[in-house]
Parts: C-alpha cells; sequence; structure tokens
C-alpha cells in the first residue's frame, strides 16, 4: 500500500519552505506562551491544562492538521500535476494511504512535540497533563489527517472549508453549543487523554469506547472514501 | 501493434458540448490532431489517457477500457498541456520518481534524459526551467517506461525551432519503432511536417481524417477570397474574369474594393500581377479575406 516515491514528493512538497515556515509558526507562538506563562504566574496544573487544552489541542492541532492534510493533496490537484501520479499502474487508494502516513506524521511531528514541550515547560508534566495532552494531539493528528486529506481530494477551496471546520466547529461550536461537542475530533482526542490522566483536569462531553469508534469509523471512512474520489477524478482542461 | 478506438465518443460539460460523437482509431506511427483553440482537442486527449469519463462512448486500447483501468499505465505516455509539475524537484528527481512509480530504477530515467538532450540541466530546479525545457522534461518522464502509445498535447507550444526540429525527430523516431503517437497541435504546417496521417477537429467534430496531402488538398482546392484595391479597379475586374482561375468578383462600394473569389489558388497568385502589369494598373491591397484557420476549417466542416 505505501508508496516511497509518492511519500518522498508529498514530503517535499509539504515541507517547503513557504509551508514549513506557516506550520512552525503556530508551534513556535504556543511555546512563547507557555515560557510567558510559566513566568509570570509559575507552575499551575489548571493554567497548563487551560492553554493546552484551549490554544494547543483546539486551535493549533486542528490548523496543523488543515494544512497538513489538504496540502498533502489539494494543490497537485488544482495545478494539475497530480497527472504524474495518476498516469501510473498505481492504485488509487495506495496513493491516498500513502499521503494519509505523511499528513499524520507531519501532522504529528508539528504538533503533538511541541505540545509536550509546551506541557513541560508549563508545569514539568505535573498530573500527566503534559502527556495527556500529547497523547490526545497525536490521536486527533490521526483523525484530521484523514478527514481534511478527504476535503482537499474533494474541493478546490478545501484550505477555507478546513479552516471554518477547525476554528469555527471545533474552537467555537465544540465548546459552546453541546450537541456539537459530540461530533468533535477534539472531544474524542480529550477522552483518550482523560483516561491517560485522569483526575479531572482533563475531560471530555464523550466516553471513551464512544471516542474510540468514532475515531476509528472517521478515519477509516473518510480514506477510503478518498480513494474511491481519486479513482474517479477527472481531469479537466485549463478552463 | 497498439491501436487506441474511440466508438461515439462525446463528452459535455454542463451546456457546452466539447467533443461531439467522435468515432476514430489511432494506430501505430505519428498521428496529428489538428483544430483550432477550442476544438476539443485537449478534451479528447484526457480522455484518451484516461482521465476524464467520455459522456457517452467508449474508449479502448487494444480492446481494453482506458477509464478508471490504472495497469492501462504501462502501455501509454503523456505529456499533458499544463505546465504544472513538481517545481522544487530537479529535472533528474523529477524524471527518476516518474520512473520509480513504473517500477523503475535511475537507468531507464538517465536514458529518457538523454534521449531529450536533458542532462546539461537536470540538477537544475524545474522552476528555473524554460518553456521548451520543461516540455522535454515532460517527454522525459513519459519516456521512461517505453510506452507503445504516447499522447501528447500541444508538444511543441514554447520550443524555439531547434528544439521543435529536436522533438519532431524524435517522434518521427517514435512512430518508425512502430509505436502510436498521437499528438495536438493547432497549426497546420507543424502537423503536416511529422504526422503521417491527421485527424482534424473542429468544434467538437470529427471534421476530416487522413493523410496530410489529402487535407492539405481539402483545405487549398476552395474557392479562395480576396480582397483588392487598385488604381482601376472596374478594368481589373474586366480582366481578371475573363480567366476561368477567377469564378466570381464583386464590387464592394463600402470599401471602395474589388472582392474576388478565386478557384485556382495557384494560378490566381500568378495571374492577378500578370493581368495588373498588362493592364497598366497598380495593385494597392491584396489581401486574403478569410484565411484565418477558423475559416478554413469552418469550410472543412460544411464540406
Ligand atoms: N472543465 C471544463 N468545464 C467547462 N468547459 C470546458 C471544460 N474543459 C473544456 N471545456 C470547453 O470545451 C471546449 C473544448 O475545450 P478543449 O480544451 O478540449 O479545446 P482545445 O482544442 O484543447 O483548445 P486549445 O487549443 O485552446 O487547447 C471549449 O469550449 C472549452 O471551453
Ligand atoms: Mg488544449
Amino acid at each position: 500500500m505505501y508508496d516511497p516515491t509518492v511519500a518522498r514528493l508529498t514530503y517535499r512538497a509539504l515541507l517547503g519552505r513557504r509551508r514549513a515556515l506557516i506550520l512552525g509558526a503556530l508551534p513556535l507562538l504556543l511555546i512563547v506562551i507557555s515560557v510567558a506563562v510559566r513566568a509570570l504566574s509559575g507552575a499551575d496544573d489548571q493554567t497548563a491544562a487551560d492553554v493546552l487544552g484551549g490554544f494547543a489541542l483546539a486551535t493549533m492541532v486542528p490548523i496543523i492538521g488543515v494544512i497538513a492534510g489538504t496540502g498533502a493533496i489539494g494543490p497537485e490537484i488544482d495545478d494539475g500535476s497530480v497527472v504524474y501520479l495518476l498516469a501510473k499502474p498505481l492504485k488509487r487508494p495506495a496513493i491516498i494511504f500513502t499521503k494519509l502516513i505523511v499528513a499524520i506524521a507531519v501532522t504529528m511531528v508539528f504538533s503533538a512535540v511541541p505540545t509536550m514541550i509546551a506541557g513541560l515547560i508549563l508545569n514539568g508534566n505535573g498530573q500527566q497533563i503534559a502527556v495527556a495532552y500529547t497523547v490526545a494531539a497525536l490521536v486527533a493528528s490521526i483523525a484530521y489527517s484523514a478527514l481534511f486529506l478527504l476535503l482537499g481530494t474533494v474541493s478546490r477551496h478545501a484550505v477555507v472549508f478546513g479552516l471554518v471546520y477547525a476554528l469555527v466547529w471545533e474552537a467555537l461550536f465544540g465548546s459552546l453549543v453541546p450537541g456539537a461537542r459530540t461530533l468533535s475530533v477534539q472531544q474524542w482526542a480529550l477522552a483518550v487523554a482523560h483516561k491517560v490522566a485522569g483526575g479531572d483536569l482533563v475531560t471530555s462531553e464523550v466516553g471513551l469506547t464512544t471516542a474510540v469508534v468514532l475515531l476509528v469509523a472517521v478515519t477509516v471512512l473518510a480514506t477510503w472514501y478518498a480513494g474511491q474520489k481519486l479513482r474517479s477524478l477527472k481531469l479537466a482542461g485549463e478552463e | 501493434m497498439t491501436t487506441l478506438s474511440l466508438d461515439h465518443v462525446s463528452r459535455w460539460f454542463g451546456n457546452v458540448v466539447a467533443v461531439n460523437d467522435i468515432t476514430m482509431t489511432i494506430g501505430p506511427g505519428v498521428t496529428g490532431l489538428l483544430g483550432p483553440n477550442g476544438a476539443g482537442k485537449s478534451t479528447l486527449i484526457n480522455m484518451m489517457g484516461g482521465f476524464l469519463a467520455p459522456s457517452t462512448g467508449t474508449v479502448t486500447l487494444d480492446g481494453r477500457p482506458v477509464w478508471r483501468n490504472e495497469e492501462i499505465y504501462r502501455h501509454i505516455g503523456i505529456v499533458p498541456e499544463r505546465e504544472a509539475m513538481y517545481d522544487f524537484l530537479t529535472g533528474r528527481e523529477f524524471v527518476v520518481a516518474n520512473a520509480e512509480l513504473h517500477g523503475l530504477g535511475d537507468e531507464a530515467a538517465r536514458k529518457a534524459l538523454a534521449t531529450v538532450e536533458m542532462e546539461y540541466a537536470q540538477d537544475r530546479k524545474i522552476a528555473t526551467y524554460s518553456k521548451g525545457m520543461r516540455q522535454r522534461v515532460k517527454m522525459a518522464s513519459a519516456l521512461v517506461h517505453e510506452p507503445s502509445l504516447l499522447l501528447l498535447d500541444e508538444p511543441f507550444n514554447g520550443m524555439d525551432p531547434r528544439q521543435r526540429m529536436q522533438l519532431m525527430g524524435l517522434l518521427r523516431k517514435m512512430g518508425d519503432e512502430g509505436r502510436t503517437v498521437l499528438f495536438s497541435s493547432h497549426i497546420l504546417e507543424e502537423v503536416e511536417q511529422l504526422a503521417r496521417h491527421i485527424e482534424v477537429v473542429v468544434a467538437g467534430r470529427h471534421a476530416a481524417s487522413g493523410d496530410y496531402r489529402k487535407i492539405r488538398r481539402l483545405m487549398t482546392d476552395r474557392p479562395h477570397r480576396y480582397l483588392v484595391r487598385s488604381s482601376d479597379d472596374r478594368a481589373l475586374a474586366a480582366a481578371l474574369i475573363a480567366d476561368p482561375s477567377t469564378s466570381g468578383i464583386e464590387v464592394d462600394h463600402a470599401e471602395g474594393a474589388l472582392r474576388v473569389q478565386a478557384v485556382d489558388f495557384g494560378r490566381f497568385t500568378t495571374l492577378l500581377p500578370k493581368v495588373a502589369r498588362d493592364h497598366g494598373i497598380r495593385l494597392l491591397t491584396v489581401s486574403p479575406s478569410d484565411e484565418s484557420l477558423e475559416s478554413v476549417f469552418s469550410y472543412l466542416v460544411a464540406a
């Protein structure tokens, strides 16, 4: 399934200079905030949970997911260069699977690693908060990558839709409207994080079983559907 | 033997009919797909390459369907019209990646780059390439697996005369090797220099098919119209109409000129200056009034 050449091309495209800068900006901001918070108010478990939950998991992880997930295929489809992948005896689902792995790896590196570092800075992993949110970021990276890779495959405006979803749904509705919280990658990831941390500093709106089932279902379905979409992707002329 | 068959293929986008009920067979050798801008050449090539489903009809390569059949790409090489490729790679990295995707190695890539004479720039980023260089690297990527069918959409666009000659030589050689090569162009001279067989498409329809002599004849053995201004239109008209190569003359008062219809193109072009000289008439303007390719093609469709 995994094609190393497709992976290499995808990594090179994702980690090109401009995109790498965008990918690096939010993690850098998280670290700067963490250093500032720690310096101003000292180590505090509640504060650490607020920063990691409110900024890292609710905002940074989905945005990194959008950039990596849609960026793994969207630009190629937009400019037509995907034709060089499609004109090969490669199974379409294998192309999607490989791009998913790359998107997950990139999202994990640019979101889970800085989350861990920020957690250590904030309260030195007191009450397992750093580890819990890092696990949440890892779990969320998988589902976000799959969702946004699908979005990049089906829509020319994937980045916009993705950002709207990430910011409006996950960050805003997710914390305001109760019903929306059940259908939120963030809450599913929090359910897993809660299991890791125990206590009541890290909590979720959904139970662990529901969360795991939904995470797996969304990831598998989105990936399968993206593979089908790529199979019948129509390349039209310039206009 | 590789034969590409289109059977009653149509393709529409919304209510624009881009390709209208085309049936054709493309066999070994070089075939030119000729048509003006917007004729449907790219749409046809995309369907031939399996990148676009026909709205109706079928495209098959030696009997196997092309659409949704990725195994077919073992036999097809494609040079797309669009410029976009992986600009952040060097030419060599790009061609090597294409070879790997076919399950081949560096050696295949090296050979393909040599074939298009791009070794000298293979370690530069594609982003820095000229149009002609891009075109040749695209060509190399299409050749790595030595396909039996090669589809090229406007391959000569942006090439200088030397590069054009070189690519023509290469395509001719591939045709002589028994491969099926199809390229599109909107320039008749380009097509007839290279293609043994020509398919003409106009406004989505299959307008003509045959060797270049037949196409040329269809295009030239027809009434040509000229707009002529002279020092004495009346005398000139009287003298011209006496010759069988002229089939009609009108005086266009608004333009202050003659509209001449000539049936024998070759004869008329020598007749006109001769008649003028013999009668002491000075020619002020001689301009073909319908020489644009579109009018040539619309004539073909009507025929
Ligand atoms: N994706 C699309 N959506 C809508 N219309 C399209 C699409 N692709 C092509 N068309 C229309 O179909 C017709 C044929 O276009 P096509 O690109 O195949 O022509 P062409 O012969 O390749 O022209 P050119 O010489 O300019 O490349 C045109 O009228 C074009 O506007
Ligand atoms: Mg075209």
